[in-house]
């Protein structure tokens, strides 16, 4: 894990491998980190739930990928970068139910093409941008209500 | 009500958390969808599911979920129960299956953690 510390933002950056094995397991680093800081639970659970079903998607469909969470003052950007098959319609993939995911990925409770859809129930503003055979990223944010704000100095 | 009530009504094997027994719950949600669970569960309710692998406990993490029941008679993996162990989340199984289980709870004053779907962002 990487961490960078500017005067108000915190950036963290994960590395994600494919695989099933350690998928969760950024987004319980995430929820930890957050927990130290003066934040709401609400906001903490969203970018923890946001995080996990990024995670899903890179563990499911991706040979590696990062996700990057940045703590800003006044809200939470989360990003999710991926080395994958890309995907063809993003329209359709947006869809609830629509999903691509093979039986291994369903077994575990995941894969009924829902993960898209929740990221973007539980993000402030959503963008997603993927290319066929190159990758995905998606980028969600979160803000962070006005009695949490830091005080102006 | 405590969660050895919870064991006691559903006739459950505790398998991590013997000494967690003293928790409040009042409510549940029960899914073998975890994208379902990520999207309605509430923090400090019950999960009931059928689902054994170790995201399981993930996703529970993440949602701070009270307990972790397993219906159907499942038995879950050892890197499940590992991890619960870690992540200090009790986990039971029962040989009820879901309806069941459920429905033993819910007559004893255990509620769904929501009623409906509908706000799509009901994080209250």
């Amino acid at each position: 894990m990487h961490v960078t510390f500017h005067e108000k933002i915190i950036e963290h950056i994960y590395p994600v491998k494919g695989g099933f094995e350690n998928a969760g397991r950024v987004s319980g680093q995430v929820k930890a980190l957050l927990a130290k800081r003066n934040l709401p639970k609400d906001i903490i659970r969203r970018v923890a739930i946001v995080t996990l079903e990024a995670e899903m998607n890179i563990c499911s469909y991706a040979r590696r990928g990062t996700i990057t969470v940045r703590v800003m003052p006044h809200f939470i950007t989360i990003e999710a970068v991926d080395e994958g098959q890309g995907i063809k319609d993003i329209e359709q993939a947006m869809i609830e139910g629509y999903s691509t995911a093979t039986d291994q990925i369903r077994s575990l409770g995941f894969g009924a093409g829902l993960g898209l859809s929740n990221i973007k129930k539980f993000s402030d503003t959503f963008r997603i941008i993927s290319e066929v055979g190159k990758g995905t990223r998606l980028k969600m944010l979160i803000h962070i209500p006005k009695e949490f704000h830091p005080p102006k100095t | 009500m405590k969660l050895q009530e919870v064991k006691e009504i559903l006739d459950a094997e505790i398998i991590v958390g013997k000494d967690l027994m003293n928790m409040e719950v009042r409510t549940a949600f029960g899914a073998d969808l975890m994208s379902d669970v990520l999207a309605f569960a509430k923090p400090g309710s019950l999960l009931l599911t059928g689902l054994t692998n170790p995201q399981v406990i993930r996703t529970s993490d993440v949602l701070d979920i009270a307990a972790i029941i397993l219906v159907r008679g499942k038995r879950p993996l050892s890197e499940t129960i590992q991890l619960a162990e870690e992540l200090r989340i009790p986990l039971l199984t029962t040989k009820f299956i879901l309806f069941e289980a459920v429905g033993r709870l819910y007559a004893k004053g255990i509620r769904g953690c929501i009623e409906k779907v509908g706000d799509a962002r009901d994080l209250s």
